[in-house]
């Protein structure tokens, strides 16, 4: 096993700072019973036999402790795929760290939500695909989906967790976001979190199905407006635009490096859950070393902190700490260099060529019932050994 | 338009919502679903008063003698403070309610 560097530095050995890191996500599983066609996990999953055990987690949630995480978002595929999830929970909770528990509500019981809750559980966030049987199914790719999620719904509400909704929105679903918010009202949510799909990995093969409007992506911001004014107090509104509309693009992770890490299935260490597609990029394994020095020293956290590996236009422009040059991902995804202008930035040179062609991929002309989804499955062993 | 938080309402943090000590950074923090909010030493002894019990009359009165300051300036401190954390649903308000037993 190759040594970290000694000191932190950015891709190009300029000295970094690296910060303290607040929240970590904590990918236990890639299982889970619904398909989204623009599911977050990466396109290649990692299998059950390379899931990390329990103990493993226990240790590496001490040591992000220790190293400044206050919360931990425990997430997947379905967290519930995993028989020891009250377990890890439990270890979590132990090493002091406030958690969230991000799950599709599909596989867990009441009688385990109990479990869930003795452990120590702190919040649920339950990800809804659509507000009725339907569209719900059809998205999640998954039959009957709608009815348990409203099952779990009512027993997160009983049991007294507080809850936040996840609407993920795109171009089948955008018109109905003012009924999904007063679903979530109606389901007692303290919050909603909505977010247009983020066009990479699962959601970047579905993008004629799933890139909004223009017209849309200005209509969900005015709805997100208006209910933000109508709900302060009752519910908080939390949005994800649809960048590719946008003038300047989202800031990557809050910077890259600086608040956030994520552990998927088997202990890797990511900067962000999509980083994976920055193929050149070596990330390090919690198993093999502390987290503590996978955070300051190892390549691939230090690559882009800072703002001296930024090139043009980035350098010279006034936001540069406010974005930090956008989504690293979606420049290596469209610019093919994880290094360049986020191409949403209306300062890209590729700005025009990322708006040409989300408008035509919008402009596809499908419904829900007739798009064509390529959904989110493993492949099946025979597959992959054949 | 009524005040968002009357003199008899009884605030507390809810379920979800936790008042901690951040060892590695040495502050104190609000926690809460999907923030963490660092806190000076005003907003932390504010939120330290919240047992569910008191009302904002109550609490005003305690920390306008703990710290010698006129209670219409601390009401207000308060107010303003908890009035953001109402909004973001990190502070929940009790209504006072008046015991059955008490009248019958």
């Amino acid at each position: 096993m190759k040594d970290l560097p000694t000191q932190p530095r950015d891709l190009d050995g300029n000295p970094v700072t690296p910060g303290l890191p607040m929240a970590m996500l904590a990918e236990i599983t890639h299982r889970c019973p619904l398909a989204c066609p623009y599911c977050s996990n990466p396109v290649e999953l990692t299998r059950a036999a390379q899931e990390m055990p329990a103990e493993d987690w226990a240790r590496i949630f001490r040591e992000a402790a220790d190293l400044g995480v206050l919360q931990v978002h425990i997430s997947g595929g379905e967290p519930g795929a995993r028989r020891d999830l009250a377990q890890i929970v439990a270890s979590a909770r132990d090493a002091g760290l406030y958690v969230n528990l991000i799950t599709s509500g599909i596989g867990i019981t009441r009688a385990r939500l109990e479990e869930l809750d003795q452990a120590g559980v702190d919040h649920v966030q339950l990800s809804l695909q659509g507000i009725r049987p339907d569209m719900a199914d059809r998205i999640s790719g998954h039959p009957g989906s709608w009815d348990k999620k409203m099952g779990f719904a009512g027993w997160v509400a009983e049991i007294g967790f507080p809850l936040t909704i996840n609407a993920v929105v795109h171009r089948q679903n955008m018109e109905r976001l003012p009924d999904m918010i007063a679903l979530a009202e109606t389901l007692g949510a303290r919050r909603i979190e909505v977010a247009t799909v983020q066009f990479h990995g699962w959601a970047d093969l579905n993008r004629k199905a799933l890139m909004p409007t223009r017209e849309q992506a200005a209509f969900a911001r005015q709805v997100v407006n208006d209910a933000r004014t109508r709900l302060r107090g009752r519910l908080v509104i939390d949005y994800v635009p649809a960048d590719h509309h946008a003038v300047y693009p989202k800031a990557c992770m809050g910077g890259w490096g600086s608040t956030g890490l994520n552990v998927g299935p088997d202990g890797t260490v990511l900067p962000c859950h999509a980083a994976g597609s920055i193929t050149w990029m070596r990330f390090e394994n919690a198993r093999d070393r502390p987290l503590s020095d996978i955070w300051h020293l190892s390549e691939s956290f230090n690559a882009f902190r800072g703002t001296e590996w930024m090139p043009e236009p980035c350098r010279s422009c006034d936001r540069k700490t406010l974005d930090f040059g956008g989504c690293r991902c979606q420049a290596m995804a469209i610019a093919g260099d994880a290094r360049a202008t986020d191409p949403v930035c209306s300062k890209s040179p590729l700005h025009a060529q990322v708006v040409a062609r989300a408008e035509s991929d919008a402009a596809t002309d499908t419904t829900a019932d007739t798009a064509e989804l390529i959904y989110r499955r493993m492949k099946k062993t025979r597959e992959l050994q054949g | 338009m009524e005040p968002l938080i009357r003199p008899d309402d009884i605030p507390y943090l809810p379920r979800g919502v936790r008042l901690q000590q951040d060892r590695v950074r040495g502050i104190r923090v609000l926690q809460a679903p999907e923030r963490a909010m660092q806190l000076d030493a005003i907003g932390d002894a504010i939120l330290s008063e919240l047992d569910g019990q008191r009302s904002m009359a109550a609490i005003t009165g305690d920390l306008a003698a703990r710290y010698n300051a006129p209670p219409e300036q601390i009401a207000g401190d308060i107010r303003d403070f908890l009035t953001g954390l109402i909004e973001r649903r990190m502070v929940f308000l009790k209504p006072f309610e008046i015991d059955a037993e008490d009248h019958p």
